[in-house]
């Protein structure tokens, strides 16, 4: 065991593989290449389309030990991931590790073949029951969190090699030209997948919709995909852009919301150019609903929205409030229906919104990023994978990339959440570092990090409720109490990496 | 000496519900109504009290003025109510079906009581009858001037609809002669006037309207039911910037009359005395609260020093 520079205990090696422990948010670069894989020749005549999974899966030449990958752009309503595991298993595969860019609740399907050896480990985050699972010990399958950044990371330097991707391509031709807009299955941007793609030794497109080539527009291009294979459907239309994307209507959270306004018109950066991420919760909606209120009224016109888009970022991009949104992923079918129609509605792969290491990622160029927590602690570390009970129960999506890129990360949080504090003194587990978070919203108060005094006395002037983050965490546990620390044993069931691939922390098993 | 304390917005927060309880401290609104009336069931109202009570003593950073409305006096809860919650210190309490001078005097008296055994200033405890019935608003002149402790009326707009078996409508003209003896009957007695509950919660504009409606006609502020629409009432409350501007000037110039020894000054040709004073305090007072302006003004302007 080492202990990283947060003072959490990382092991020197997990799942047969050496750890770096994490220490700043800037510094790390591997002296070494990009990964690499075998050039492909298809010659004139030759035939990509295969009949269904079982044929493909036969033809990428899937072995014992290799590792898959899906995109979850699909979300909660995918199907692929579970068709695939099941005709592995149905062809008599075992080891493999599956490297999807997030697993959601319903591929609470594998646990069966998790228990069975034919996943024998995650090289993702999981939102949900597996992740539950195994922070209880009762799944047996080593687990690496990664943000989205991160994972486009880890295939492009080969720190993950993916040896088949299966694309869902909810429009694609024979030839494995394929875009996400349009189709039964329609999911908008494939920019999770683009990563996919250049990067796996085997790229098998799968669709429901396949269209006469060419398709049109190309989002993944017939280059790199080396088989198209059919399925009845891809997923569930109903849940794959399932997002609720409503504002907020709790007073606390509108109160928050106002908070987070306060602090962003605060630091200056609401001018011309301004760029700006927010997720799809309540509150980040509600925050965006009041930028877009000052926008307007100071006539401000932005310069880029970006990440997960949702129809509220469409609207500000009719409105000429930005110039671009920069997706990489649509959480809503409003977002779907934009990104096929308006060419400012650019899609962007994994590797240009997050990943740290190339020359220059979008995530970079914005000046503020709204994100949530299930915890954060008195040195501004924040949590967004594991819950109060311990349990590893969300991935951490673009968190920690968005606050190393934004000159202006805040978290927005209630500051009790079923009856618990939210400000620690020791996050459970950190996903993002205290070094790359600006500001803390919660409706007790504004806490900013002392990286910028000058906010902080802006604020102070404009009237905002500013507090100490030691004298907030207090507030709040005058009315709590004190929660009882959770208890873990010392066996170590995954890691969260972060996005430059050192270890910034572990998920232990909960004691019981 | 007039009471200048901004009443804009009081919110009514349920007296039985500890979630929103904890959150009391938390809003911008200029004051809270704790309700023990009509959103506690029947089978809370115990519970519900001794609630009030233990929030109450733990909200020693009182950042508001805290009103609680107790049951009727003439109901089996009304009393209790008081014995409870008043050794927790609220800043008054709110009587429903205020309908005449003598409910009113006899809440006085129960106060003054209280004070006494819990060795408190008399008239510390103040009083907002509300006039929700016809006869309420009959008598609104002499329940307006009962008992010191009176700060202000509150029209219950719901419940006087309610009594007279009419609707009540969005466009308010029901409402609208009860709505002005009302205001009438406080400003009379030199007191503030609160208008009613605006009761859809999602009808901001709406709520807007009518804040401006009531406004217009002289009230000084709103009941409220959802913090949601705090920020509305206080936009629509907000003085203009020419306002302010001229109550500046109108400051600046009764400090130079004090300086010259007199208590009447013109000023662009208008009169500056103390109603015009008054009305400038308010302005700016109500500028402070809103950011608009950096400081509050100070009694000795509008009085003099001694």
């Amino acid at each position: 065991m080492v202990r990283n520079s947060l003072g959490r205990m990382i092991p020197e090696t997990f799942a047969g593989k050496r750890l770096l422990p994490y220490r700043d948010p800037w510094s790390l670069l591997p002296g070494r290449d990009m990964a690499t894989r075998g050039l492909r020749r298809v010659n004139p005549g030759s035939n990509k389309l295969l009949a269904n999974l079982h044929d493909a899966i036969t033809a990428a030449g899937l072995k014992d030990g290799m590792t898959i990958s899906t995109h979850h752009s699909l979300r909660n309503g995918d199907f692929l991931l579970n068709q695939v595991v099941r005709t592995i298993d149905s062809l008599g595969i075992r080891d493999i590790k599956i490297a999807s860019s997030s697993i959601h609740p319903v591929h609470a399907e594998l646990i069966p073949y998790i228990r069975k050896g034919v996943i024998t480990g995650l090289e993702c985050g999981v939102n949900g029951l597996i992740g539950e699972l195994i922070s209880k010990g009762e799944l047996d399958c080593p687990v690496i969190v990664r943000s989205h950044g991160g994972t486009a990371r880890a295939l492009i330097t080969g720190d993950v090699p993916v040896d088949v991707a299966f694309i869902a391509a909810p429009c694609c031709d024979e030839y494995g030209n394929m875009n996400g807009f349009f189709g039964p299955s329609a999911c908008g941007s494939l920019g999770y997948a683009m990563v996919d793609a250049l990067h796996a030794g085997c790229v098998v497109a799968v669709t429901d919709n396949l269209v006469p080539y060419p398709a049109s527009p190309i989002s993944i291009p017939q280059t790199l995909v080396d088989y198209v294979a059919r399925v009845e459907t891809l997923g569930d239309p109903a849940k794959i852009v399932s997002t609720t994307t409503r504002i907020t209507t709790d007073p606390i959270g509108l109160l928050i919301a106002k908070y987070a306004a306060m602090v962003i018109e605060a630091s200056g950066c609401l001018t011309d150019g301004f760029s700006f991420q927010t997720g799809s919760g309540g509150i980040s909606l509600a925050v965006a609903d009041q930028v877009r209120t000052l926008m307007r009224k100071g006539k401000i016109r932005g310069s880029f929205g970006c990440g997960g888009i949702t129809g509220y970022f469409v609207e500000m991009l009719e409105e000429g409030l930005f110039q671009t949104l920069f997706d990489v992923q649509c959480f809503d079918l409003r977002a779907v229906e934009s990104i096929g129609r308006n060419p400012s509605h650019l899609e962007i792969s994994a590797d240009m919104y997050a990943n740290p290491f190339n020359a220059g990622a979008v995530v970079n160029r914005l000046d503020c990023v709204i994100l949530g927590a299930t915890e954060v602690d008195t040195d501004f570390n924040v949590n967004v994978n594991t819950e109060s009970n311990g349990y590893l129960l969300h991935n951490t999506g673009g968190h920690s990339d968005t606050a190393a890129g934004a000159k202006l990360a805040i978290i927005v949080a209630p500051s009790i959440r079923g009856r618990l504090p939210i400000i620690r003194d020791a996050v459970t587990t950190v996903t993002t570092p205290g070094d790359t978070v600006d500001v803390i919203v919660t409706e007790r108060g504004i806490v900013v990090n002392d990286r910028h005094a000058e906010l902080k006395e802006e604020l102070i002037r404009r009237r905002a409720p500013v507090k100490d983050i030691r004298e907030l965490r207090d507030e709040i546990c005058r009315v709590t109490g004190e929660p009882r620390p959770l208890e873990f044993e010392d066996e170590v069931v995954g890691l969260v990496e972060y996005r430059d691939g050192s270890i910034i922390d572990v998920i232990r098993k909960v004691k019981e | 000496m007039a009471d200048y304390r901004l009443r804009r917005s009081l919110l009514y927060v349920p007296g039985n519900m500890p979630s929103m309880l904890q959150n009391i401290p938390l809003f911008n609104c200029d004051g809270v109504i704790i309700d023990l009336e009509d959103a506690v069931p029947l089978s809370e109202k115990d519970a519900a009290r001794i609630l009030v009570k233990r929030f109450l003593e733990n909200y020693t950073e009182r950042n508001k003025e805290v009103l609680v409305r107790i049951n009727p006096l003439d109901s089996k809860w009304g009393l209790d109510d008081l014995r409870v919650v008043l050794p927790a210190l609220p800043d008054g309490v709110r009587l429903p079906k205020a309908d005449t001078p003598e409910i009113v005097e006899r809440l006085d008296t129960l106060l003054t009581e209280f004070e006494e055994e819990l060795e408190l200033d008399i008239g510390r405890f103040r009083i907002l009858p509300s006039i929700e019935s016809a006869r309420g608003i009959l008598n609104a002149t002499g329940i307006a001037s009962t008992s010191k402790r009176v700060f202000a009326l509150a029209f219950g707009a719901e419940d006087y609809t309610a009594s007279m078996e009419i609707e009540r409508t969005k466009g308010g003209e029901e409402l609208f002669n009860a709505r002005t003896r009302v205001l009438w009957a406080a400003r009379a007695a030199g007191i503030q006037a609160i208008d009613s509950i605006f009761a859809d919660v999602n009808d901001m504009e709406g709520l807007r309207r009518e804040t401006e409606l009531i406004k217009r006609l002289g009230y000084t502020g709103k009941s409220l039911v959802n913090p949601r629409q705090i920020d509305v009432v206080h936009e629509v409350f907000a003085p203009k910037q020419e306002e302010i501007d001229y109550a500046l000037q109108v400051i600046d110039a009764i400090k130079r009359a004090r300086l010259m020894g007199t208590g009447v000054i013109s000023l662009g040709g208008r009169m500056i005395d103390a109603p015009v004073v008054k009305r400038a305090v308010r302005v700016l007072r109500t500028a402070h609260a809103h950011g608009l302006v950096d400081s509050a003004v100070e009694d000795e302007v509008v009085y003099g020093s001694e």
